[in-house]
C-alpha cells in the first residue's frame, strides 16, 4: 500500500476508500477537508515535538542553505561583469572559487536537511502508528462491530502515508521558500527595481492561471473520486463473492455492471487527468514568459546603460528562486489539506473512548472459584433493540451450564457479556460475588477460558498458536495440552509437526482441527471458568467425538458454559437454560425438561429425529 | 520492465494518441531549448551591436516560442491522459473478464482478496505510470539530449566540460538507483508485515481480548513498526543523497563554465552570451535528470504491479467449455460418478477422492456424510464443474459434464455453498440474484421453502430491507436461509446443499427438508450434512471416508451393515457417551 505515497490529493482514498460511503454517494472529495484544522495541526505538532532538537537543527540548516542559494546568482553576475567582460581572470578565479565553496556548503546542507527530516517524519509516523495500534487494543468490541476492517486498515496505511508524504517536508519547505522568496525579492530590488517590476507584473497572471486550472481540476477530481469509489465497490463485492457469482451464473451481468462504472471512470478520469496535468505546461509558460521579458527588457536596459549583462544573468536566477517556491507553496496547500484530513481520520480513532474501562477502584480478582450469577440482565447491541431481557441464573463453582435455543435467541450474547466484551444495560453480573464492573477486566478475562465459534489462528507455527493460551508455557506443556485436546495426533501428521507454519487465519487446517487447537489453547490457559461457544456446530461426528472427549476433560472441575446444537453434549449439564427471543423460557436438567414436555422437548425430538430417540 | 512491456498490447488501439503525446512534447522541448539561444542572441548581437529593434524583436520571438511551447505541453497532456486512461480502462476490463472465467481452483490459488488489489491498486499504478511515461519520461531524455546538442552548438569548446561531467553523473545515478531499488523491495516487505499484524489483530480481536494478550500484541506490533521505519529511513536517505550529489556535480560544472568561459572570452574565441546560454542548458539538464530519477522509482513500482496483473491475465482458466460443448436445455437429474479420482494439485498430487463410483437416480434425495476432510465438498463440487476430475467421469443424464456448457450445467444444478456471500442490495435482490426477472411471488415462494419468509416478513422493511456489506446485519442462520432461497429461485432440477445449514437450528432445518420435498423444482437433491435429522430425511446415504465411498444405502441398510455409519449416528444421538459412563 505504500504505492499510495506519491499520489496527489484527490487520489488518496486508496482501495478501501469507498467503504466509508457506499457507491454512488459522491462525497469523496469533500471528505478530504478537515473540520478542525487548528486542533489537528496542534496534535501533529505535538508528535513532531518529540523531535524538537532535530527540528531546530533542520531550521538552522535550511536558513543556511537558502541564504547560500541567494548568494550564488549574485556571484554569477559578478563573475560575468567584473571577471569575464572586464577580462580580469584573477578576479574571476576568486569569484569562481567562492562559488564552488558556496555550492559545496549548500548541497551539503540540503543533504543534511533531507536526512534529518526523514528521521523526524518517519519517527513521528511510527509514533502515530504505535498510538493508533495501542488505542485499537483498548477499544471495545462495539467499535469493531461498527467499523469494517478495511476502513480501519485504510487509516493505518493510507491516511498515515498521507501525513508522512506532506508534513515531513512541509515545514522545511515553508521555511526555505519564505527565505528564498523574500531574499530573492530583496536582491532583485537592490540590483534593479525596474527589472523587478517586470517579474512582479507576471505574478498576478500566474495566480490567475493557477487558480483557474486548479479549480477546474478539483471539480473533475471530485467526479473521478466518486466514480472510482463506485467502481472499486463493484470490484470488491463481485470478486470477493466470485464463487457465489459463478454459482448464480451472474458473470455476464457482473461484467455489464462493471463496464458501466469502468467507462464512467474513464470519462471523469480523463478530464481530471487533463486539467491536473495542465498545471505543468501552464507553469512552464509563465516561467518562459518571465525569462523572455527579463532577457528582452533586460537587454534593452543594458543598451540604455541602466544595468549590466551580469545583472541580467543574476536576475534570471533570482526570478527562478522567487517564482518556484511560490508555485511550491500553492501545490503544498492542496497536499497539506489532504494530510490534515488524513490526520484527522487517524486521530478520530485515537479519540474513540473505550466503552469498557476499569473502574478507578476496580478490585483485583484472584483465586477464582467460578461462582457466576446473572441478575435481571438486559442488553442490546443497539439500545433500541433489546437482545436479552431479564436474564437471571446462577452457576455454582464447577457446574456445567448449557445454553440451548434457536439461532439468534441470544446465546452468544450471554457469552459476550460474560467475557465483558460488552457492558450490560441494566441488571448485574457477578463473579465470586463481585459485580463484574468492579473487577479489573484483565483479571476477569484471565479467569476465563474461551473456545469461540470461529477459531482464529495467527500466522505463525502451530506451537506458537497453542502457546497463545499461556505465553510462558514450555514445549512439553504445549504438547501435553494438545494431547488432552486430542490435537496431538493430527499435529504430528502435519508436514513439520508443531513447527508447521500456518498462513493467515490457518487456512490449511480443517474447521474441526482448528477447534481442537482452540481447545488446546484453552487447556493451556487453565482457567477457572470455561466458555465453549457453539464449538461443535460445524464439525463432523467423528471429529466431534474427539472434541467432546477433550471437552469433558477440561470441563472437569471448572464452571463451564456451553453452547452447542448437539443435545448429547448438553445432557450432561447440571443446568440447561432454554433461550428464546432473548429470554430464558425453561430451565432445569435434561430429565426435568423432558418431563415438562415444553420447548426443550420439542427441540430434543426434532434434533434426534423423533423415533430414534424414543 | 519486462512485465510492463507485455502489457503494451493494450495500448494498441490508442497508438495515435500515444504517438501524438510525445510528438507534442517534442515541440514543447524544442521551444524550451530555443529560449537560451534567443537570450544569447540578445546579448551577443543585440547588446553588442547596440541594436534596440533586434532586442525587442527577439523578445517578441521569445514570447511566441513560449506560447507555442505551452500549446505543445497542453496538447501532450491531453493525448497522454486520454491514451493512459483508455489503456487503464481496458486493462481493468480485461482483468475483470478473466476473473469471471476463473474456476474455483484458480480463485483459491490467486486469492480473491489479492485479486481485488490487482484490479484496483495495481491497475491504477500501471495507468499512472503510462501517463507519466507518455508525458514526463519522454520529456526528460529529450531535454537532456536536446540540451546537450544545443550546448555543443552554442560552444563546442565549452561542451568538453560536459563530456567530462557526464560519466560521473551517469555512474552516480545508476549506482544509487540500483541500490535504492533493492531497498524499496525490503521496505515493501516490511510494510506488508505491518499490515498483516494489523489485519490479524482486527480479525482476531476476540481471541486477543479473551486471552488478555494486548500487551503481547502491542510489543509484536512495535517490532514490525520499528522495522518498517528503519527500512524506510534507509531507503529514503539513500534517495535523498542522490539529489545533492547530482546538484553538486552540475553546480561545479557551472562554476567551471564560468571560469573556462572567462579564459576563452579573453582569448576572443567565446562570447558572453554563449556562456549565459550554456549555463542555462546545464541547468535544464540537471532538472531533467532529477525528474528521470524520481520517475524511475514510480515506474519500477508500476512494473511490479504489471507483473501481478499479468499473472492473472495469463492464467488459463482450469475449467473451460470444450470447443464442441453441446447444449442441454433441461435435465432429468440423474448423476453418475464413474471411478472418479480427484486431486487439487492435478496428476501428481495427493488425491482427495479415490475411485469414487455411485449413481443418483433422478428425483432421489441423497445425503453425503463423513468426517471433515473426507472429501464431501470436493465430491459435490465436481458435478457443476467447479473443479474437473483428475481421472474418471462425472455424468449428468448420461452426458460427461465436461462435454456440456458450463452455463447450462450451472443453470440445471443450483449449489448452495458452505460460506454464504450476500451482496449489497435488498433481500429481494439477493434472493433473485440468479434470476433477476423473478417476480415477487416466486421470491416469496422460494423464501417460504427456505424458511426465510418468517424472519424477512418480521423485518420493518420486509423484502426491501437492505443487506449491508457481507450481510453483517443478519445472523449466520438467516444468511444461510437466504442463500438457500437464492438457489431455489431458479427451480433447478438438481439442488446441491454443501453443509449450508450449519448455523440453522435443528427445528428450522427439519422444516426446510420437509418443504423441499414438496417443492416442484429440485427433485434430485444432494445434501452434505452433519445432522441426523437431515440424514433421516434422505432416500439414500453415501458415507465418505478418506476419499472413498465407505457405505451407500438407506438408513435401515446402513444401520445393519455399516460400522462407520452406526458410529456417526450414535455420536449424534449421545448414545456413545452413555456407553462410556
Amino acid at each position: 500500500m505504500s504505492e499510495q505515497r506519491q499520489r496527489t490529493v484527490a487520489e488518496r482514498m486508496g482501495p478501501f476508500g469507498h467503504r466509508r460511503h457506499g457507491p454512488g454517494m459522491g462525497i469523496a472529495a469533500d471528505v478530504q477537508r478537515a473540520e478542525d484544522i487548528p486542533g489537528v495541526l496542534r496534535r501533529i505538532v505535538r508528535y513532531l515535538g518529540h523531535y524538537r532538537r532535530t527540528l531546530v537543527g533542520v531550521t538552522l540548516v535550511v536558513v543556511l542553505t537558502s541564504g547560500l542559494g541567494l548568494l550564488t546568482p549574485y556571484l554569477t553576475g559578478l563573475a560575468i561583469d567584473k571577471g569575464i567582460i572586464a577580462g580580469n581572470l584573477s578576479y574571476l578565479l576568486r569569484v569562481v572559487l567562492l562559488m564552488i565553496g558556496a555550492y559545496v556548503l549548500a548541497d551539503l546542507g540540503q543533504w543534511l536537511q533531507a536526512v534529518l527530516m526523514i528521521h523526524v517524519a518517519q519517527g513521528s509516523l511510527r509514533d502515530i502508528r504505535r498510538d493508533l495500534f495501542g488505542r485499537l487494543q483498548m477499544l471495545s468490541l462495539r467499535f469493531f462491530d461498527r467499523h469494517p476492517h478495511g476502513e480501519v486498515m485504510s487509516r493505518l496505511t493510507n491516511d498515515t502515508e498521507t501525513i508522512s508524504s506532506t508534513l515531513g517536508d512541509t515545514v522545511t519547505r515553508l521555511i526555505g521558500s519564505a527565505i528564498s522568496i523574500t531574499g530573492s525579492l530583496v536582491a532583485m530590488l537592490l540590483l534593479s527595481w525596474q527589472l523587478s517590476l517586470v517579474v512582479l507584473v507576471t505574478l498576478p497572471l500566474t495566480f490567475v492561471i493557477t487558480r483557474f486550472v486548479a479549480g477546474k481540476a478539483r471539480r473533475f477530481y471530485r467526479d473521478r473520486q466518486r466514480d472510482l469509489g463506485e467502481l472499486n465497490g463493484i470490484i470488491e463485492e463481485t470478486v470477493s463473492g466470485q464463487r457465489a457469482v459463478k454459482v448464480c451464473r451472474r458473470e455476464a451481468t457482473a461484467i455489464e455492471e462493471f463496464d458501466r462504472a469502468n467507462v464512467a471512470l474513464r470519462g471523469s478520469g480523463t478530464a481530471a487527468g487533463i486539467y491536473g496535468g495542465m498545471m505543468g505546461p501552464s507553469m512552464g509558460l509563465m516561467r518562459n514568459l518571465t525569462f523572455a521579458l527579463l532577457a528582452g527588457v533586460g537587454g534593452w536596459m543594458v543598451l540604455q546603460d541602466w544595468i549590466t549583462i551580469g545583472v541580467v544573468a543574476a536576475f534570471i536566477n533570482y526570478a527562478r528562486n522567487f517564482s518556484r517556491p511560490l508555485n511550491e507553496i500553492a501545490m503544498l496547500y492542496a497536499s497539506v489539506q489532504s494530510a490534515i484530513a488524513g490526520a484527522e481520520r487517524v486521530f478520530a480513532i485515537m479519540d474513540e473512548t473505550p466503552e469498557i474501562v476499569d473502574a478507578p477502584d476496580a478490585v483485583p480478582l484472584t483465586d477464582v472459584r467460578g461462582h457466576v450469577v446473572f441478575e435481571d440482565v438486559n442488553f442490546g447491541y443497539d439500545p433500541d433493540e433489546p437482545v436479552l431481557r431479564d436474564v437471571s441464573f446462577e452457576a455454582a463453582p464447577g457446574q456445567t451450564i448449557a445454553l440451548v435455543g434457536p439461532t439468534g435467541a441470544g446465546k452468544t450474547t450471554i457469552i459476550n457479556l460474560l467475557t465483558r466484551f460488552y457492558d450490560i444495560d441494566s441488571g448485574r453480573i457477578t463473579v465470586d460475588g463481585h459485580d463484574m464492573r468492579q473487577l479489573r477486566t484483565d483479571d476477569l478475562r484471565s479467569a476465563l477460558g474461551i473456545v469461540l465459534q470461529d477459531t482464529f489462528l495467527f500466522a505463525g507455527s502451530v506451537r506458537d498458536n497453542i502457546r497463545y493460551g499461556r505465553l510462558d508455557a514450555t514445549d512439553e506443556e504445549i504438547e501435553e495440552a494438545a494431547r488432552l485436546a486430542n490435537a496431538h495426533a493430527f499435529i504430528t501428521r502435519l508436514p513439520e509437526s508443531y513447527e508447521t507454519a500456518l498462513s493467515e487465519a490457518g487456512g490449511q487446517l480443517s474447521e474441526g482441527q482448528r477447534q481442537l487447537m482452540a481447545i488446546a489453547r484453552a487447556i493451556l490457559a487453565d482457567p477457572a471458568i470455561l466458555i465453549l461457544d457453539e464449538a461443535t456446530s460445524s464439525v463432523d461426528s467423528r471429529t466431534e467425538a474427539h472434541i467432546q472427549e477433550a471437552m469433558r476433560r477440561i470441563m472437569e472441575g471448572r464452571t463451564s458454559f456451553v453452547i452447542a446444537h448437539r443435545l448429547s453434549t448438553i445432557r450432561r449439564a447440571d443446568l440447561i437454560l432454554v433461550i428464546e427471543h432473548g429470554q430464558i423460557v425453561e430451565r432445569g436438567t435434561h430429565d426435568e425438561l423432558l418431563d415438562a414436555r415444553g420447548a426443550y422437548y420439542t427441540l430434543y425430538t426434532t434434533q434426534s429425529g423423533g423415533e430414534v430417540a424414543a | 520492465m519486462q512485465s510492463t512491456k507485455r502489457l503494451i498490447g493494450f495500448m494498441a488501439p490508442y497508438v495515435v494518441w500515444a504517438l501524438a503525446a510525445p510528438a507534442l512534447m517534442a515541440l514543447e522541448v524544442a521551444m524550451d531549448l530555443a529560449q537560451p539561444r534567443l537570450l544569447q542572441k540578445i546579448v551577443d548581437v543585440g547588446i553588442a551591436n547596440q541594436d534596440v529593434p533586434l532586442v525587442l524583436n527577439t523578445l517578441a520571438w521569445m514570447i511566441g516560442v513560449a506560447v507555442v511551447g505551452a500549446i505543445g505541453g497542453i496538447g501532450c497532456t491531453v493525448y497522454a491522459t486520454r491514451a493512459a486512461q483508455s489503456f487503464g480502462t481496458d486493462v481493468r476490463a480485461g482483468l475483470f473478464r478473466k476473473v469471471q472465467q476463473l474456476s474455483f481452483a484458480d480463485l483459491a490459488r490467486l486469492e480473491t482478496g489479492r485479486l481485488v488489489t490487482r484490479l484496483t491498486n495495481d491497475v491504477d499504478q500501471v495507468q499512472e505510470a503510462a501517463a507519466m511515461f507518455l508525458r514526463i519520461l519522454v520529456r526528460a531524455p529529450l531535454l537532456v539530449v536536446g540540451s546537450l546538442i544545443m550546448a555543443i552548438i552554442t560552444s563546442p569548446r565549452l561542451s568538453l566540460l560536459i563530456f567530462g561531467l557526464s560519466p560521473l553523473l551517469i555512474t552516480t545515478f545508476a549506482v544509487v538507483m540500483g541500490r535504492a531499488q533493492k531497498l524499496f523491495v525490503v521496505v515493501q516487505d516490511r510494510l506488508d508485515r505491518v499490515n498483516m499484524t494489523m489485519l490479524e489483530n482486527l480479525a482476531g480481536v476476540r481471541v486477543i481480548k479473551a486471552f488478555v494478550r494486548s500487551v503481547h500484541e502491542v510489543a509484536r506490533f512495535a517490532r514490525v513498526n520499528e522495522d518498517y521505519m528503519r527500512e524506510t529511513v534507509r531507503a529514503s536517505v539513500l534517495i535523498a543523497t542522490l539529489m545533492p550529489i547530482m546538484m553538486l556535480l552540475i553546480n561545479l560544472g557551472t562554476a567551471g563554465v564560468l571560469w573556462w568561459g572567462g579564459v576563452l572570452v579573453r582569448a576572443g574565441t567565446v562570447e558572453v552570451g554563449q556562456i549565459l546560454a550554456f549555463i542555462n542548458y546545464l541547468g535544464q539538464m540537471l532538472m531533467s535528470l532529477m525528474m528521470v530519477g524520481m520517475l524511475m522509482m514510480r515506474i519500477s513500482r508500476a512494473d511490479a504491479s504489471a507483473g501481478r496483473i499479468l499473472e492473472v491475465l495469463e492464467t488459463e482458466p482450469s475449467v473451460q467449455d470444450a470447443p464442441d460443448a453441446h447444449e442441454l436445455a433441461d435435465a432429468e437429474g440423474s448423476i453418475r460418478f464413474e471411478d472418479v479420482t480427484f486431486s487439487y494439485d492435478g496428476d501428481g498430487g495427493e488425491p482427495v477422492l479415490r475411485g469414487v463410483s455411485f449413481e443418483i437416480k433422478a428425483g432421489e434425495a441423497v445425503a453425503v456424510i463423513g468426517a471433515t476432510g473426507a472429501g464431501k465438498s470436493t465430491l459435490v463440487h465436481l458435478i457443476p464443474r467447479f473443479y474437473d476430475v483428475t481421472e474418471g467421469r462425472v455424468l449428468l443424464d448420461g452426458h460427461d459434464v465436461r462435454t456440456l456448457r458450463q452455463d447450462d450445467l450451472r443453470r440445471l444444478t443450483a449449489t448452495v455453498l458452505q460460506d454464504t456471500v450476500l451482496f449489497t442490495g435488498t433481500i429481494r435482490d439477493n434472493i433473485r440474484y440468479a434470476r433477476p426477472e423473478a417476480d415477487d411471488e416466486r421470491v416469496e415462494a422460494a423464501s417460504r421453502v427456505a424458511q426465510a419468509h418468517g424472519f424477512i416478513d418480521s423485518l420493518p422493511q420486509g423484502y426491501d430491507t437492505l443487506v449491508g456489506q457481507r450481510g453483517v446485519n443478519l445472523s449466520g442462520g438467516q444468511k444461510q436461509r437466504l442463500a438457500i432461497a437464492r438457489a431455489l429461485i431458479c427451480e433447478p432440477p438438481i439442488l446441491i446443499m454443501d453443509d449450508c445449514t450449519s448455523a440453522v437450528d435443528a427445528t428450522t432445518e427439519a422444516a426446510i427438508v420437509e418443504a423441499l420435498s414438496n417443492w416442484p423444482g429440485a427433485h434430485t437433491r444432494i445434501v452434505i450434512t452433519h445432522r441426523v435429522g437431515s440424514i433421516l430425511g434422505a432416500d439414500r446415504i453415501i458415507v465418505l471416508d478418506h476419499g472413498t465411498v465407505a457405505a451407500d444405502g438407506t438408513h435401515a441398510e446402513l444401520m445393519a451393515s455399516s460400522e462407520v455409519y452406526r458410529e456417526i449416528v450414535a455420536s449424534q444421538l449421545g448414545i456413545q457417551e452413555e456407553a462410556h459412563v
